[in-house]
């Protein structure tokens, strides 16, 4: 059995629109070192809130988050700032690539924000993730220049960077058409099987689902499955 | 933390920008260039208006006035000691405008460390005689060398050689005025007659311009013996000790010290001239006014463009604070957009006001009334240029600080699930 790295405990979010609406019930769960888990259920019923909770990037929520076994509650904006630039990688929906930048150094922005290794190491680094997925050769270009599956490729390349403690995706493939949803199932696939990677990818899409090691089935803010 | 990487995120949002970016620098660099080169004129205005007076005004001047004594005898008698006095129609008694022992005086003074010189004067009420007319004047008995090294003399003896009052016996520097109205020409022999009656002949060597025309119109120059020679007095007369310190603010304080030490009347500059002072603070904070305000229009710029920028860049700074960038780094990234806008604008405003001081100060500006100045006046001070440097950080930043406070709080989740 391999170990925990992140853990909830009884987490409850509700949003005041106006009157209290619940949104995540009771979320308790573990997530192991190297685990594949696939996130399901009907639209509206609290995956995305859950995200962000485990991701750190909302706060206001009530319940313990434990990443690594230490409590998430009461560091500070930078602390936390700190802790998902280390250990979260995150791919969303939309590829939030920076078009200022090349695609290498948009890769690299996180590692430069790490400062664990020198700017040259990184950008090494950077290049072996994009060949990894298969993109070193636009690396010179600037994200507007790519398709939409080249770019939600990089985005990925770019969670991967810091080597996170878990990679978190909200439908990454549900702006992409069949082929491109297949390259990139099978980037995250290749990534659990061959690195080992931790992996926790909200999905829509059943086949997916049913392809990764674990899936959770929420319903109405709840766990229901996994 | 690597300010290098803010520094390089903020330069890609400034580029992407950059015309905007250009108009906001633009703005900062034309309200430097017009503070820089309006307070390098004023205080230059300031600087040659001043010089009229102050380059000429001792500090402090010592003379015997006119004046009625303020102890009547009446007030020595012993018997009416205790007693309020009332005397009308207090007359001055025949005092000489002599200053007595005044060569120890100026001994005394030329040791004083806080003097940095002192000049021997004569004035002498005089008539100028043009065939039957007879103009009143005013000779000033002068040390030449002295009058020059104190208070630059040569400046404005605009024709003949100042030096020519001690070579030449008899001779005389003629206002530019009285010049006129005698008709005479360096060369000439003019006659003046003094209040006791004598007549003396003179010889023009020069003509002397002051810029103020009532001035020249009246006063003229001779050398100290010369005068002491056509009032018929000895060479020890002097009517005034004029004093230059080191330090002009200690005048009004010296002034009252030697007004007791020498029991003589003494007059600072400060009381003599106080209306200049007046018209140099209030040109000053004229100039002031106009920058201050040219800054904060480009300020209003600066927060405008910044504004536009974060609205535009939302997403960018979203997907920053996911991948680990704190809301200090965004607003550090948003101050150093505001401050490089304020340091590249301000500093080429620096050059511009440089450029626009030294085109003004070879604009042609003739007046008779100034004859040694040929140019508009320009202070090149470097404190215009520190004060204008450290006044377009200042706005920058502040123009900035809002747009990155705004910048730093925005919640990444809101922005993302807005997608
Ligand atoms: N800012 C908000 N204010 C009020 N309700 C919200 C807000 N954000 C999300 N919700 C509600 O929370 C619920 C869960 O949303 P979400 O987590 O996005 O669902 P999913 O990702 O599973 O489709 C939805 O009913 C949504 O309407
Ligand atoms: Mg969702």
């Amino acid at each position: 059995m391999s170990s925990t790295i992140l853990q909830t405990k009884n987490i409850y979010k509700s949003f005041q629109d106006p009157v209290e609406i619940p949104v995540l019930i009771d979320i308790s769960l573990s997530i192991n070192q190297g685990e594949f888990i696939s996130v399901i259920g009907k639209s509206g019923c609290g995956k995305s809130t859950l995200l962000y909770v485990l991701s750190t990037m909302d706060t206001d929520y009530q319940g313990e988050l434990l990443i690594e076994g230490e409590r998430m509650r009461g560091k500070s904006e930078a602390e936390l700032a700190i802790v998902r630039n280390q250990k979260i990688g995150f791919v969303f929906q939309f590829h939030y690539l920076l078009n200022e930048f090349s695609v290498l150094k948009n890769v690299m922005l996180p590692g430069l924000k790490l400062g664990k290794y020198a700017a040259r190491e990184i950008e090494d680094r950077s290049y072996e993730k994009l060949k990894m997925l298969g993109i070193e050769k636009e690396a010179l270009k600037k994200p507007n220049q790519l398709s939409g599956g080249q770019k939600q490729r990089v985005a990925i390349a770019r969670a991967m960077i810091n080597d996170p403690l878990i990679v978190m995706g909200d439908e990454p493939t549900g702006n992409l058409d069949k082929k491109n949803s297949d390259i990139v199932f099978e980037t995250f696939q290749e990534l659990a099987t061959q690195f080992g990677q931790t992996l926790l990818i909200v999905t829509h899409d059943n086949e997916f689902a049913a392809r990764t090691q674990r899936t959770i089935e929420m319903q109405d803010g709840r766990i229901v499955k996994g | 933390m690597k300010y290098s990487l803010l520094l390089d995120i903020a330069r890609a949002l400034l580029l992407a920008r950059w015309k905007q970016t250009l108009v906001a620098a633009i703005g900062v660099t034309f309200s430097i260039t017009m503070f820089i080169g309006l307070l390098s004129f004023m205080s230059g205005l300031n600087d040659l208006l001043d010089g009229l007076i102050l380059n000429r005004t001792p500090h402090i001047r010592l003379y015997n006035d006119v004046k009625a004594s303020g102890k009547q005898p009446v007030d020595l008698a012993a018997e009416y000691n205790g007693y309020y006095n009332f005397v009308h129609s207090v007359k001055p008694k025949n005092r000489r405008q002599e200053i007595y022992n005044n060569t120890p005086i100026i001994a005394k003074l030329k040791s004083d460390a806080a003097v940095s010189g002192v000049a021997p004067k004569i004035v002498a009420q005089v008539f100028y005689n043009i065939g039957v007319v007879s103009l009143t004047g005013i000779i000033n008995g002068i040390d030449p060398q002295e009058e020059n090294r104190l208070f630059r003399f040569q400046d404005y003896v605009t024709g003949g050689n100042y030096q020519d009052l001690i070579h030449v016996p008899n001779s005389i520097i003629l206002g530019k005025g009285v010049a006129e109205k005698m008709l005479a020409d360096i060369g000439d022999v003019i006659q003046i007659t003094t209040p006791k009656g004598a007549r003396i002949q003179l010889k023009v060597v020069g003509y002397f311009e002051s810029g103020l025309q009532e001035i020249d119109k009246i006063q003229s120059y001779a050398s100290i013996g010369t005068t002491q020679k056509l009032l018929g007095e000895s060479d020890i007369y002097i009517t005034d000790i004029q004093i230059k310190l080191k330090d002009l603010s200690l005048a009004p304080e010296l002034a009252r010290q030697y007004e007791k030490l020498f029991d003589v009347d003494a007059i600072d500059i400060q009381t003599a001239n106080s209306q200049y002072e007046t018209g140099s603070s209030i040109r000053s904070l004229i100039s002031y006014s106009v920058g201050i305000t040219l800054l904060i229009v480009a300020g209003f710029g600066i927060y405008n463009i910044l504004n536009m920028m974060i609205y535009e860049k939302m997403d960018s700074i979203a997907i920053l604070k996911a991948t680990g960038f704190s809301g200090r780094d965004v607003n550090r990234i948003f101050t150093a957009i505001a401050l490089s806008i304020g340091i590249f604008g301000g500093a080429l405003g620096l050059a511009f006001g440089f450029g626009l001081s030294v085109i003004i100060d070879h604009i042609p500006f003739n007046t008779p009334s100034l004859p040694t100045i040929k140019t508009y006046p320009i202070n090149y001070s470097l404190k215009y240029y520190l004060i204008g440097g450290m006044f377009s950080v200042l706005t920058t930043y502040l123009a900035g600080y809002f747009p990155s406070r705004k910048a730093s709080r925005i919640d990444p989740v809101s922005i993302i699930r807005g997608k």
